[in-house]
């Protein structure tokens, strides 16, 4: 009796009508996405057959992920093309928030982001392909350097390496790391800055004393949330990387396209993703102190 | 005029962002196989020259029925989510939202191949089903951010208003709480749909034979004489995108001034 009318109460209450309705969309997040994520993390202690997988356990894969010079090299360059792309982002985005915030009319600021929006959900393939002609040979730097006079041979170091890369990659996620950071100023409270100006400060010491800190929380969501994907970003590095710039996507989708290899695949990929969360988990100690919230 | 210097560097920073896009119509009127400067003449013959070829047809066909499906189901999936989020608490809400959130930073790539591997180890065939599949979870998180601020704009006094007046739970949703969210369940609708036409990784891992419109497009760029056909499908492409958003968009705010929440920009 008890536990019948302990049932009848649960099954009115608000958390079960909240679990009812996000029911099939947590399901399918289960199935096809938690489920499918463990499957990569048990493949990786397999050990790869001749056209099967057998079934025993070892660390081999792992040994030979972190061992082998090849993989090592790609893995610290993707780390590296990331935090490079991730500092270049965030870095150049900043004054757009910041300009779309305090000095954009409120009427025109959702123009604004509409504006700055738009070329990240074009087709993200041609994008890529674009930034080959504009970077290449005969592309739209050269020529353009080569017509002013500037230069006199086309330059070859920004097309086919890193540094194409981290300017492809910077272009691509440049909304991602405004908007953020935009959320986070429109939050501050103005007069809070007339506050800073009133004591005495100067514009530029109430920023970096007031508005910086209090934009902290919006500086780090875009830092994630260019980090942690670019690092798996597989379009550009194959397009406009050539030999030398290739990442750990690359690396992945060998393993498992071309050398059928899923559990050496899998322990690169769950390798990188490891290292992607354990570097993201620092970044977020190391800026605690802005997360707190305001202080009572 | 506020802002000055920023306003200049905002200025350079949009040309930067519009670069690539700028220059793509270029070359898709341009009357040369290669892609480099100088412009030779005008001419419209690559856009003629798209009709010709039965596998773009395909790769469109495919690409159209994935990105329908994909975004009717991935929104379904997000007015659920979004509707149990911010009218309902629960226990391990944060949990479980975050790990419908997740496709939204992990690397495309991750989800390909896990995904990949369960269906081929379950004996799944690859087919135009299998990267809906695919496409749904990572189009779902973006149905949840826009329509989360369209539920959550929803004034509770209607809805109770609708029980009292003798409304049951589920002819409330439709016929208060659904016209009211329609303008974000349609944007929600256009942003998968763009999302899903446009998505390259999953699609490469997850389509076996089928070829949908960027894998077309990418194997394409391993011949030079294509290329200025992929241009001119290209100007094609961003100039459909950006109509699709601007319609999504201005459902978006008529949805928000529906509600009389305040605007605070951007999908995302």
């Amino acid at each position: 009796m008890e536990l019948g009318s302990r049932w009848d109460r649960f099954r009115r209450s608000e958390a079960a009508s909240g679990y009812m309705l996000v029911s099939p969309t947590a399901l399918y997040a289960i199935l096809l996405l938690a489920a499918p994520l463990g499957t990569i993390i048990l493949y990786s202690f397999l050990t790869d057959g001749y056209l099967e997988i057998v079934r025993t356990f070892t660390l081999a894969n792992y040994h030979e992920a972190w061992t082998n010079e090849l993989y090592r090299t790609v893995m610290l360059r993707s780390l590296g093309v990331s935090m490079a792309v991730t500092l270049v982002t965030v870095v150049l985005a900043f004054p757009v928030a910041y300009f779309v915030s305090f000095h954009v009319d409120p009427s025109r600021k959702s123009l604004w982001l509409f504006l700055i929006t738009i070329p990240f959900w074009t087709s993200y393939l041609i994008r890529v392909f674009l930034w080959k002609v504009i970077l290449g040979f005969n592309g739209v730097v050269n020529s353009g350097l080569m017509g002013l006079g500037i230069i006199d041979e086309p330059l070859t170091f920004i097309l086919y390496n890193v540094n194409a890369v981290v300017i492809t990659l910077a272009h691509a996620y440049a909304p991602f790391a405004i908007l953020p950071i935009f959320v986070a100023l429109e939050k501050i409270d103005r007069s809070l800055l007339e506050a800073g100006q009133d004591l005495g400060e100067s514009r530029f010491m109430t920023f970096l004393r007031v508005t910086l800190p209090l934009a902290m929380p919006g500086v780090i969501a875009s830092v994630l949330i260019v980090f942690i994907p670019t690092i798996g970003d597989y379009v550009t590095p194959q397009l406009v990387g050539g030999p030398e710039g290739r990442m750990v996507a690359n690396l992945i989708q060998l393993q498992y396209l071309k050398l059928d290899n899923y559990p050496l695949g899998s322990a690169i990929a769950v390798s990188a993703m490891g290292i992607v969360t354990v570097v993201s988990l620092l970044f977020l100690f190391l800026n605690r102190r802005y997360l707190k919230g305001p202080k009572s | 005029m506020k802002g000055g210097g920023f306003r200049i560097y905002a200025i350079c920073y949009l040309i930067f962002l519009y670069a690539p896009i700028i220059i793509l119509p270029l070359f898709a009127f341009n009357d040369a196989t290669v892609i480099a400067f100088p412009l030779s003449g005008f001419t419209t013959k690559w856009f003629a020259e798209m009709t010709t070829q039965p596998a773009l047809g395909q790769a469109v066909k495919n690409s159209l029925i994935i990105a329908v499906s994909a975004s009717v189901l991935a929104t379904t999936l997000g007015v659920f989510a979004a509707r149990a989020s911010t009218r309902y608490d629960f226990p391990f809400k944060g949990g479980i939202m975050g790990l419908i959130m997740l496709p939204l930073v992990l690397p495309e790539i991750i989800v390909a191949v896990s995904l990949l591997v369960v269906l081929l180890g379950l004996g799944v065939n690859l087919s135009i089903l299998t990267v809906i599949l695919g496409h749904v979870l990572i189009c779902t998180p973006f149905t949840i951010a826009i329509l989360s601020s369209a539920f959550q704009s929803l004034d509770r006094s209607l809805e109770e208003a609708a029980y009292d007046l003798g409304e049951t739970a589920v002819s409330t949703f439709r016929l208060i709480i659904l016209p009211l969210v329609m303008p974000g369940i349609i944007s929600s609708l256009l942003i998968s749909f763009t999302i899903s036409l446009d998505e390259f990784i999953i699609a490469f891992f997850l389509a076996g034979t089928e070829v949908t419109l960027p894998v077309y497009i990418f194997s394409q760029f391993r011949f030079p004489q294509a290329v200025p056909v992929i241009m001119a499908l290209g100007t094609i492409l961003v100039g459909m995108s950006i109509l699709l958003l601007t319609i999504a968009e201005y459902f978006r705010r008529r949805g928000l001034a529906r509600s009389g929440a305040k605007d605070t920009g951007g999908f995302l």
